[in-house]
């Protein structure tokens, strides 16, 4: 710490050089600070979920096919299963694209395998016994100041009704919580009535886009998986039954790598701040070669000198990597708050700041290490008569 | 009088290119402890050279070199490092004050490497700006200050850690005549008054006379030995 003024002075000794440094440094770690926000929102997709004793059962091909319904109650009778379910993606826009959330056709019973959303036993019956009855997550309803009663257009985009309209006119009949506060982006989802969906479609009655199981015991859920699957063995739709962890995994896969993307990027973006700062701190030790020769003159030894320069680059960094990342963390929040759930963004929490942390401190290393390994080399003698 | 500095056979060969210099031969030299001895000699006779080599910046290419007992050409460079920052204050022609420093800070410097607390470290470096005149500019940076009192600021830097010896190199090469009086007198004081050794390099005999004895060298040896006369 009795070096700091010394390491501030040398750092800020051109203040407009050092801003602009800095600046580039926080541009670089602010964008870290976004991108690893996807990229850990993805990396942790499905890893939360409450129900962990529940099946996906989709398509073997895609999980974009559908599944016949005839599925039902064999999968229901299999061994092991105590419930099953099924939905449909709707994919329906209501008054504008950009005001995404997931939209499902759910069976009667879907929301009873969901006990983590707390719906009232009215609202359940409700949604029951409502042809167009629809059920939506609390935070979803805050968003769009929905409330019971509310009919709610959603403009169909897969899925016109056989008169050909796109309009498919829901009633609001209930409002769930997620028990889980840190779960609250499971809020941000409609569901409404299977047999209306069905009955009205233009297309594709009778089959279902997945069916979701609970298992009467969890450690046998691999097993019961395995039994799902062998039902359909050999056929025109052979299916792949997955935990709901790991079908969210493979969901969030369809979009590619992007923890490799994303490394892409900042490995793009990192190497540019390495030269860019390196220039900097090169053009900066050797601007002070004289006085780094006076500190050695009066007893500063190799090491020192070596560490106040290292000391400096890293500081350098960190200064605007901390910057940066308290404005991602600032700029997730917003864009969180602004978009809801249609971009998929973790708050820059300790892991991101942590990793970030590394970052700065290993770019610091690497941008500090010639100009410092200089200044530690460097001959008093020759210093001090400038040559 | 006991030598503080001895140098016996001491020889420097510098390498330029392919090319050798020989800028010491064989030179033997002693310094009483608390004299205050003038380099003088034409350019490239080997004064700073000379100088370097009692302050530990440099290392002989042959020949041994102690001061206060100690054989400084053996130490390892770090060891130099710590024996210079306890032993040695350094006065250079140009100041080479730190420019973003200010004043107290500058001659705060060597001090550190010490294990003193910060206040400690201020108190001892507001001592030492008495000492030069310059408390009330303790706060002013290098580049707000004349010439000479940024040679006081690196006397003082140079003595704040109580060295037993003040190597100068053309401490008075950068100063009109009034401020190189002014920092001579405060040399021949630091010397008379708190008993420092003082080994300066000058050109300018004026200055010589502030020192006890001037050693005169030439081609890499010492030629004569003038005794300067009590004023």
């Amino acid at each position: 710490m009795k070096y700091l003024h010394l390491i501030l002075s040398a750092l800020f000794r051109r203040k407009t050089r050092t801003i602009f440094t800095l600046l580039s440094v926080l541009a670089a770690f602010l964008l870290f600070g976004l991108l690893d926000s996807v990229r850990s929102a993805f990396a942790s997709a499905g890893h939360d979920i409450a129900g962990v004793d529940r099946l996906v059962t989709v398509s073997k091909i895609s999980f974009t096919l559908s599944l016949p319904k005839s599925l039902l109650e064999r999968i229901g009778s299999t061994p092991g299963v105590a419930a099953v379910s099924y939905a449909n993606w709707f994919g329906g826009i209501y008054q504008d694209p950009k005001n995404f959330f997931a939209n499902e056709a759910v069976a009667a019973n879907f929301l009873d395998l969901y006990p983590e959303w707390q719906l009232s036993a009215a609202e359940r019956e409700a949604f029951r016994n409502t042809r167009t009855g629809a059920v939506v997550g609390e935070r979803l309803a805050e968003k769009y100041h929905w409330k019971l009663g509310d009919k709610i257009p959603l403009q169909a985009t897969i899925f016109p009704q056989k008169g050909g309209s796109n309009t498919w006119t829901l009633d609001l009949v209930g409002i769930f919580h997620e028990s889980d506060p840190k779960q609250r982006d499971q809020e941000d989802v409609l569901f409404f009535n299977w047999d209306y969906f069905d009955e009205a479609r233009a297309f594709g009655t009778g089959n279902v886009g997945w069916y979701v199981s609970r298992v009467t015991d969890r450690t046998q859920a691999g097993r019961v998986a395995a039994a799902i699957d062998a039902l359909s063995l050999n056929s025109d739709h052979e299916t792949k039954t997955q935990t709901e962890q790991a079908f969210q995994a493979s969901f969030v896969s369809q979009f590619g790598d992007i923890g490799m993307i994303v490394g892409s990027i900042m490995g793009a973006v990192f190497f540019t701040l390495i030269l860019l700062t390196g220039n900097t701190m090169a053009q900066a030790v050797r601007e002070r070669i004289p006085e780094l020769a006076v500190l050695k003159t009066i007893g500063f030894s190799n090491r020192a000198v070596l560490l106040l320069v290292l000391t400096e680059s890293v500081l350098l960094i960190v200064l605007g990597g901390a910057v940066g990342l308290v404005l991602a963390g600032i700029a997730v929040s917003a864009l969180t708050a602004q978009l809801g759930g249609s971009l998929p963004l973790l708050p820059v929490g300790v892991a991101i700041w942590l990793r970030g942390l590394a970052f700065m401190v290993m770019i610091g290393l690497a941008v500090g290490s010639l100009p410092a390994r200089r200044g530690m080399r460097l001959r008093i003698v020759d210093a001090l008569a400038g040559r | 009088m006991n030598a503080l500095v001895e140098v016996s056979h001491v020889s420097k060969v510098y390498e330029r290119g392919k090319e050798k210099i020989e800028v010491l031969h064989h030179l033997d030299l002693q310094i009483p402890q608390g004299d205050f001895v003038a380099l003088m000699g034409p350019s490239g006779s080997g004064k700073t050279t000379l100088l370097n080599l009692i302050g530990g910046l440099d290392s002989p290419t042959d020949g041994s070199i102690s001061v206060g007992g100690e054989r400084i050409d053996r130490l390892s460079e770090s060891a130099l490092a710590r024996w210079r920052a306890a032993h040695v204050g350094f006065v250079f022609q140009f100041y080479n004050l730190l420019p973003v420093l200010s004043a107290w800070r500058n001659v705060e410097l060597p001090l550190l490497l010490t294990r003193l607390s910060g206040a400690q470290r201020r108190r001892n470096a507001e001592i030492a700006l008495e000492l030069v005149g310059l408390r009330d500019r303790s706060s002013h940076k290098p580049g707000e200050l004349s010439g000479g009192q940024q040679q006081r600021v690196a006397i003082a830097r140079a003595i704040v850690s109580d060295p037993t010896l003040l190597v100068c190199d053309e401490p008075t090469g950068d100063l009109d005549r009034q401020a190189a009086a002014e920092v001579l007198s405060l040399l021949q004081r630091l010397n008379r008054d708190h008993g420092k050794t003082v080994i300066m390099v000058t050109h300018d005999p004026k200055a010589a006379e502030f020192a006890s004895h001037t050693l005169h060298l030439d081609k890499g040896t010492l030629v004569e030995h003038v005794e300067t006369p009590p004023a």
